[in-house]
């Protein structure tokens, strides 16, 4: 096959024998069906286990079809997210002194699936469940970065400085919102990537522009790292880049 | 300079975790570990110690690694699921057999046999509590009625028992190579053997239970220095050990007389601070030990147990296979409005707080052939609420105190529809603090506070900062207090269903 990618090509050949074996063989069968020395298919089953394509029994060693696998046609559940997200929110609040979100793509809509209050104990509402605008908001730039309508192909419906940003937002890795959707507010988010890469949530900080930009509009440091720092733990608590 | 860092383990019954707080007692580092449940014949659930042990290390070591370069982490402190019950040989390391889990109920008979015995009534006298097989006491006599040799070897002091902070304790500090044997005073209550007021074995309970006083580890204040944890760190403290519950109140920053946290997560425990007094109970909670800072005298505490809560979740998960994952009953239960008249009594080993039934067995009441498996996530979830009803009655019964508000955590606390409805069913608003972790924070705060990380507990307070919050609706609360009655017949239903 020219231009074919041969790890892949062997990847997909022990799916296949793990999958019509019903957990039923370990390495030692599985390189023997698929004509690859054991070493070999060691190492490509190691990383299809990392990524969750494959499980294996801990006491027989014996290979079977991972839940990553089955759940690559469905989205990641919305509750399942934020139970995972909820100790690096917590601590992304705690140490920004900010009020966090996370927020995912409920079909065409960026929806509000965790929220922890800003950290001086006022009077503050839940927001779960809550839709944002996804152009004025920094949590919705990065979903909307990184939503498939939008990767490698052009927007219809905003100009061409909306695109740019959005290009941006995908190259550097976070997005900023400067008083866009509220006046006064600001806001910081980066993705939150599943285990195969792909974005599945934004997790953002928001609080006065003033407090988390400079006069210059550029985010102060300490809180941008803490937010791509945040995103990324998540992304690792979701198996993203291995343990 | 570099940050001054507090490693807490968190030992569970489902998982061992690790984490790392700095001074404003925010997480730096997290890992976790499930472990091996067995359940050899029904109604037996069993831990393999040996496997903790290695979790432990390996979590511990991880964080360690983790935050390297950051900062120094200068001291330990240890939370433990309690009245787990662990025998193990003390030269060579080795358990006699599995540990016995708080939830295991083989020692049903063996308690009933105890319970008629006209010295019975000496127990809860001397310990605070009836005589139930939740206590370790009961099991750590079966352990030794069933293991060949063990007391004889026991009374030789060749064999060792601990609940899981000991277990943990000993093999930190060296096992078999001088490992130091101790309890903190919050396990050692939970035990049945502790004289509650002056914190020391009672020399009648243990010849009331049959137990070698020579297998008995030490009893320590939970706050103070207990060893050089040396299989981790050549110079670490382990400054604190609490069982997990307490360390929960303590990490809620529950400090004074009256404040109550409950906890959600294989069970759930609503604890309230009493202070220096020993609350007489008569309503259906139990008093128990809260926490000791060495030099200081002994808080206690009001507590209302609930075996079966996220459990019941992860029946849904394993034994029905309902949902993939936990937090997926809360999209199961938002695929209907309520229950569909549907009730779940999760009586699994019987009930403890406030009924105290260890016959009562589970039971799903109101089943039509419209209920669907989301009228059954729901009632899954509600059996929660209706639960931390029961306990909250009961305690202020016990208290004479109500409830401004209820301070949550555990893994639950991140289900949405459920923080909802324990704020509906109590009518009190349900707060959940910066911290979901505050078994780990609170094992943090002890050890922390003993090595000077922080000068007092009101250093610890001024770290707690709301989270969220559920604030109950007049309309939902009127409703569910007239659903209630419902529960109530269901509760009785599952406790005449276990009568013999
Ligand atoms: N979103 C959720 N909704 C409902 N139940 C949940 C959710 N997330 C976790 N659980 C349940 O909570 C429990 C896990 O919570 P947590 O991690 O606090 O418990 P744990 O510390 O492991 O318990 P323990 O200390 O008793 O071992 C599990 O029983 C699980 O079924
Ligand atoms: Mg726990």
């Amino acid at each position: 096959m020219p231009g074919s990618v041969q790890s892949i090509e062997r990847a997909a050949a022990i799916l296949q024998v793990v999958a019509a074996s019903g957990g039923r063989l370990g390495v030692t069968d599985i390189a023997e069906a698929v004509g690859l020395a054991k070493t070999t298919t060691h190492s490509l089953l190691r990383t299809l286990l990392l990524v969750g394509f494959v499980d294996q029994d801990r006491s027989t060693g014996r290979y079977a079809l991972g839940t990553g696998l089955l759940r690559l046609g469905s989205n990641l559940d919305v509750n399942e997210l934020r139970a995972r997200a909820s100790n690096w929110a917590d601590a992304l609040a705690a140490r920004s002194g900010h009020a966090v979100r996370l927020a995912t793509l409920v079909g065409e809509e960026v929806i509000v699936v965790h929220h922890v209050f800003r950290p001086d104990d006022s009077a503050q509402v839940l927001e779960v469940g809550v839709p944002l605008p996804r152009a004025t908001t920094a949590l919705g730039k990065v979903l909307f970065a990184h939503s498939h309508q939008h990767t490698g192909q052009r927007t219809t419906r905003s100009g061409a400085g909306a695109t740019a940003e959005l290009a941006e937002v995908r190259a550097r890795g976070w997005a900023t919102e400067r008083g866009e959707h509220e006046p006064g507010l600001g806001g910081i988010a980066a993705p939150v990537r599943g285990p195969g890469g792909l974005v599945v949530a934004s997790l953002g900080v928001s609080g006065p522009q003033s407090a988390l930009f400079d006069a210059r509009g550029v985010p102060r440091s300490p809180v941008l790292t803490m937010v791509t720092d945040a995103a990324h733990s998540v992304s690792r608590e979701l198996g993203h880049g291995g343990g | 300079m570099a940050d001054r860092y507090v490693l807490a383990v968190d030992q569970g019954t489902t998982s061992t975790r690790s984490l790392v707080f700095d001074r404003g007692g925010r997480m730096v580092a997290v890992r976790q570990r499930e472990h091996r449940q067995f359940f050899p014949r029904p109604g037996w659930v069993e831990h393999d110690p040996m496997e903790i042990w290695a979790n432990t290390q390996r979590t511990a070591a991880q964080v360690l690694n983790d935050v390297a370069g950051r900062g120094d982490v200068v001291a330990l402190g240890i939370a433990n699921q309690r009245e787990t019950t662990v025998v193990w040989d003390r030269a060579t390391g080795q358990p006699v057999l599995r540990a016995l889990v708080w939830q295991d109920t083989r020692t049903a008979d063996l308690v009933s046999e105890l319970a008629a015995r006209p010295d019975a009534d000496q127990v809860a006298e001397r310990c605070g509590m009836a005589i139930a097989g939740y206590f370790s006491g009961p099991r750590l006599r079966w352990i030794l009625d069933h293991v060949p040799r063990a007391r004889e070897r026991a009374e030789r002091g060749q064999l060792l028992f601990g609940t899981m902070e000991t277990w943990l304790i000993w093999n930190l500090t060296g096992g078999p190579d001088g490992g130091v044997h101790v309890t903190d005073v919050t396990n050692a209550s939970r035990t049945l053997l502790m004289d509650v007021r002056t914190c020391r074995w009672d020399p009648d309970l243990l010849a009331f239970f049959g137990i070698p006083a020579a297998m008995l580890p030490e009893i320590r204040p939970s706050i103070g220095v207990l060893g050089v944890a040396s299989a981790l760190s050549p110079a670490l403290p382990i400054a604190g050990a609490l069982g997990d519950q307490q360390a929960a109140l303590f990490g809620q920053a529950c400090f004074s007389p009256g404040e109550a946290k409950c906890t959600y997560g294989t069970g759930s425990f609503l604890l309230q601070n009493t202070g220096t007094e020993l609350v007489h109970t008569r309503s259906g909670s139990i008093s128990t030990v809260a926490y000791q800072l060495a030099g200081e005298p002994v808080r206690y505490a009001l507590e209302g147990s609930v075996a079966v809560a996220g459990a019941l979740v992860q029946w849904l998960r394993d034994g029905l296979g309902l949902i993939g994952t936990a937090p997926e009953v809360e999209t199961l239960a938002r695929t209907v409005s309520d229950n569909g008249g549907c009730y779940v009594v999760p009586a699994f080993s019987g009930l403890l707080a406030p009924h105290w039934r260890g016959e009562a067995r589970g039971l799903v009441a109101g089943l039509t052939s419209y209920v669907t498996k989301g009228h059954l996530a729901r009632a899954v979830l509600e059996a929660t609420g209706w639960q931390t009803r029961d306990v909250v009655r009961a305690m202020a019964a016990d208290s004479g105190l109500s409830l401004p508000a209820l301070r949550v955590d555990g893994g639950m606390t991140t289900n949405n529809l459920l923080m909802q409805f324990v704020a509906d069913a109590l009518d009190t608003p349900v707060v959940r603090p910066m911290v979901g972790e505050t078994v780990s924070l609170g094992a943090a705060y002890a050890a922390g506070l003993a090595v000077g990380v922080w000068s007092d507990v009101e250093a610890l307070r001024r770290n707690w900062h709301r989270a969220a919050q559920w604030s109950p609706s007049p309309a939902r609360a009127r409703a569910l207090t007239e659903e209630y009655p419902k529960w109530e017949r269901a509760v009785q239903l599952s406790i005449a269903w276990g009568v013999p």
